[in-house]
Parts: C-alpha cells; structure tokens; sequence
C-alpha cells in the first residue's frame, strides 16, 4: 500500500483546517451516521436485556435490565462456547505455525514450485466454502473426523492459512535480507535465523495474522454446519442457528448467546484496533 | 571431484532441503484442503454420488447426467437469476454507500478515527450473528423495522420481511449491503487517502471543486482502487451462504435461493453430492473468472500505485 506520507512542506503551511465549529457539526453528523450503522449491534444487546418470552412492547432502550437471558443462554449454549474456542484457538495455532514458515520462504527463499504455492494460495481464498465443505465430507466420514474437534480445526484453518500466508508475506517482502544473511555469515541456521531473527521482527505481521485466524475459525459457520451432526461438538455459530429454530419465542435467550458469540471480535477491535486495521486492508491490497 | 566440492555440494543439498521444509507443511495443507477438494468436486461431478456410496462406497460413473439433471432443474435457474440480483444489488448498495461514508470521514473531524473504526464492527461479527439479529429486528410483528415504518405512519400492516417470496430477497440483499459497507469504506478510504492533495488545489484553482473534482479528480484517481473493490466485492458475494441460510434458509418458496445455498441443500439435505458437486462447479467457474480478472487488476494497481 502506497498511502505515503506526502510531504509538501509549502502546502501544509496552509492546512485544509476548518473552524472548530463547523468541525463539531461533521462529529456530530458522524456519530449519527456511525449510530444508524451499529443500530443492530445495539438492538442485539438490547434485545438481550429485555425478560424472557415475546414481549409485544419491545422497549427502546434497556431500562429496566434483565439478565436472565444470559443465564439462560449460558446454561443451554455454554458447552458450545467452549467448544468453539477451543476450536477457534486451535485453527489459530495451527494457521501460524503453518503459515509463517512458509511466509517467510515465499517472500525470500528463491525455490522452485513457489510461484505455483502462491497461485493456489491467492486463488484458495476465491473458492466457495461450499465446495471445500462438498469434498471434506466425503473423506471426513472414512476418516472419523466428522463430530470431531481436530477436523474442525483442520478445517476451520483453510481460511485462516492463506490469509496469515499473505498478511505476513506482504510484511517480510520488505524486511532487509542484510539482517538475515550477517547472521548465516556467523554461521546461523535458516531454522535458527527465523525462530531468533525473523520471528521477533515480524511480531506486528504474527498478531495480525493470528487474530484473523482467530476470527475466520470462530466465526466458522458453514464447517460447523456441514461436519458436525451431533450437539457434542458443536460450535456456537451452530448453536446460535439451531437456537433461532427451535427457540424463536425466547429472544432474550437468542439475543444473548449472539452477544456472548461477538464478545471476541468486539474486545479485539478494542484492544487491538492497530492490528485490526492493518488486516482489514491487508487481505486485498497489497 | 575433490573432497571440498563434494561437501559443499552436500551441504548445499541439505539447504535446499532445508529451505523446502519451511514451505512443506503449508503446501501439503493447501494440496490437501484445497487442492483435492476442487479435483473431487470434479470427479464427483461425473458420478452418481448419494447416501449408498456412504454406505458400499460405490459411486458409479454417470457421465454428464448430474449437469443436465441441474440445468433443467427450475430451481436452478432461480438460483442462478436470484445469486445475479443478490450480488449486483449488494453490490450497488454497498459501493455507494460505501463511498459516500468514505467521502464523509475523508473530511477532518474531531474523532473522525474512533468513528470510522466503529464502523468495522458488522463486518468482524460472525455472519450468523448478524443473520439473528437481522431476523429480529425484521420480524413480521415486533421487529424494529415494522415498529419504526409504522410508527412514522409510512405503513399500515407490518411488512412479512423474510416470510413472503415478495420482500424476502430484497431484505437479504439490505442485510448484505449492511454487511460489505464496512470494508468497502475500509479500502475506498485507504485509496482516497493515497490521492495527493494538491491535485484538489490545483483543481481548485481551475475551477473544480465539489460535484466536478468528485468526478474529474476523486473517481478517475480511485480506479484502479474502485475495480479491486468491485472485483473482491463480486467474489466475495457470490459465495455468500451463512447468511441466506441463517436468515431463510434459502426460502421461502426459494426465493432467496442461490446457488452456494442451493449446492449445500443438494449435496446435506438431498445428500445427492454428484449434483451438489455439479452445482458448485458452476459456481467456482463464475469465481474463478472474476478471480482472474481481479487477479490482473490488483497486479495493475501494484504496479502503477
């Protein structure tokens, strides 16, 4: 990404400054914009406080709060949240360990083969899930991975592995071979070189990488639909889809367990908003 | 050959070999969850692949049976007009409004930065999140929308959003829109951040300003941008299922059926997986041909940005 810092030490001179005044209308024109967008989002935790059954008169705002929707999302979709982070953090491990190796060596290795590797891990992302979930079922069944935490995680990767591959790739296209190659002068492994050097370096590019995979696996819902038949193993995306079917007259219930199921991505945007950006535009432009 | 070459030979090999470690695993994962699904999908196509094969493992080979069993199916010219109208209609609605908020916090503003990155929040929620919370609010008696539309006297009898084959596809496609605009405002952004601004004086100074430096200035400056972010919108929606699945199902009477959805109903309701496999065939054909031409744009836009 070229959003260079264009320095014309002439122009700055003269900024495009408004008045504060007229400033603060667009703040306020923009908090309202922004309301309408997250409307939803505040109509879900809303709903999520209001008592149990249908009520007729849906109050506008939450007054009155009532947790026993949690409580009751809690005790029929607890084991499901579980089980997704277990999942979610597996793929996320797994997505690192994965892709940064082989990050690294697409972005400096000089090896045959990998331009056919990052063909098919550019094109892997424009593939429908449906098809990748067609295929996997029909290995998954003779294999025994259908219901099973470690094909969930297997799958709930595919996602997350080219995405990490190109995030960090992009990262170490710019890093400086000299760093590298001084330390295989003193003799320094490839293995070491990357695990002591190239690792700590490329922290920012890992976190993004990571959190992503983290959110692609917990956010998985058509691999949690398609290998799972059971309520053992089952991801809360799937508990959330089976809830609203069998449970549409408690949305307190439903509204709560969709809370409890945004709270990662909606902690991580806080606490890590930096990381959160530089993925947002780092999966298209690069 | 003296003792030395023979040992850097040797030691060169086991770098190579060393250097291919590193991309081992990631590429036995792509061939594995990549590679051999798209070449099964394939083969599948071509067999009669159903709830017995699961059983005595026999799928017979049936030729092009399974294509021409799903082009003569209605259904699946429904699917295909309805995945036409879902992606171009989210799309539209997207891009636009996309640009507009883009424009908008392009301006500078007290916590124009905080705001703009709220903005992200449909987009990381996970997608059957937002379908429940969208089906509450559009429910057909005390959802939010029905309650707001008659409450300013715009309607009389609340409006079936989801339940009638009328109004379903257009509520998923307002979804949708609700869905893309954060990451179409993420990248118009980032582009319109990258045009200097001295292009605005020097227009200024002609005469462009607003409507005429929007056109004459903004847009021409933003395409390559603009071509990358149709491009990935289009790939991206015309896969989209989550969302129709959690919101109808793909109903009703098929109204909001498209062909990723109506590929899962056929290879995990019907469990006919060789027409399934048909379907979803169909549909990485249509990726893939956009997956090329984006491929080539967002070579361009590296190359000239």
């Amino acid at each position: 990404m070229s959003t260079a810092t264009h320095s014309a030490p002439v122009l700055t001179a003269t900024p495009r400054r408004r008045r504060p005044r007229r400033s603060w209308i667009h703040t306020v024109i923009g908090i309202v914009l922004v309301a309408i967008m997250l409307f939803p989002v505040y109509w879900m935790l809303n709903a999520s406080l209001a008592p149990a059954g249908n009520s007729l008169n849906t109050q506008w705002l939450p007054l009155d709060p009532d947790f026993s929707g949690y409580s009751r999302a809690i005790a029929d979709q607890g084991q499901n949240l579980v089980t997704s982070v277990i999942v979610a953090v597996g793929a996320c491990l797994l997505s690192i360990v994965i892709a940064a190796p082989c990050a690294y060596a697409l972005a400096q290795f000089r090896i045959k083969g990998t331009a056919a590797l990052l063909f098919l891990v550019l094109i892997s992302q424009m593939i429908p899930g449906i098809v990748i979930a067609n295929a996997l079922y029909t290995v998954y069944t003779p294999l025994g991975l259908i219901n099973s935490i470690p094909g969930l995680i297997l799958a709930d990767a595919s996602q997350g592995i080219p995405f990490a591959i190109l995030i960090m790739r992009a990262y170490l296209e710019t890093f400086p071979t000299s760093i590298v190659e001084a330390a295989r002068v003193d003799g320094c492994g490839h293995v070491r070189a990357f695990w002591s050097i190239v690792l700590p370096v490329s922290k920012n590019s890992l976190i993004t990488a990571g959190i992503f995979s983290f959110l692609f696996a917990w956010s998985d819902f058509l691999m949690a639909l398609t290998l799972t038949t059971g309520e053992t193993i089952r991801p809360v995306t799937l508990g959330l889809y089976t809830y609203i079917g069998t449970n549409d007259t408690d949305w307190s219930a439903v509204m709560s367990t969709a809370v409890l199921s945004s709270l990662p991505a909606v902690i991580l945007m806080i606490v890590a908003q930096k990381y959160v950006a530089a993925g947002a535009t780092g999966g298209a432009v690069k | 050959m003296t003792a030395i070459q023979t040992r850097r030979r040797s030691r060169n090999r086991s770098d190579l070999l060393v250097r291919y470690a590193f991309v081992l695993p990631a590429a036995l994962y792509m061939i594995a969850f990549f590679g051999y699904p798209i070449l099964k999908n394939v083969v599948m196509s071509f067999q009669a692949y159903d709830f017995a094969t699961f059983f005595n493992g026999h799928a017979p080979f049936v030729g092009v049976d399974n294509y021409a069993a799903t082009f003569s199916d209605p259904i699946f010219l429904r699917a295909l007009s309805n995945t036409g109208l879902f992606t171009v209609g989210s799309i539209i609605g997207q891009f636009v409004l996309g640009m507009g908020l883009a424009l908008y916090f392009r301006k500078r503003f007290p916590l124009s930065g905080f705001l703009r990155s709220l903005l992200l929040l449909p987009w990381l929620l996970p997608m059957i999140v937002s379908a429940a919370v969208w089906r509450w609010i559009l429910e057909q008696d005390n959802g939010a929308l029905n309650q707001f539309l008659s409450g300013i006297g715009l309607i009389s009898d609340p409006i079936p959003w989801l339940n009638s084959s009328d109004t379903a596809l257009i509520a998923v496609i307002i979804v949708n829109i609700w869905l893309g605009i954060p990451f179409n405002v993420v990248l118009l952004y980032s582009g319109l951040q990258s045009i200097p601004d001295e292009l605005y004086e020097a227009g200024q100074l002609d005469g462009a300003t607003g409507w005429k430096s929007f056109l004459h200035i903004t847009l021409p400056m933003l395409r390559p941008v603009v071509s990358v972010v149709l491009l990935l919108g289009v790939i991206y929606t015309i896969k989209v299922l989550d969302l129709i699945i959690g919101l109808t199902g793909g109903g009703p009477a098929n109204a909001t059926q498209t062909l990723a959805t109506r590929s899962y109903e056929m290879s995990f309701v019907e469990f006919d997986f060789g027409q399934g496999a048909a379907l979803s065939n169909v549909l990485i054909v249509i990726a893939l041909a956009f997956s090329i031409v984006y491929l080539r744009a967002n070579a361009r836009a590296a190359k000239n940005g």
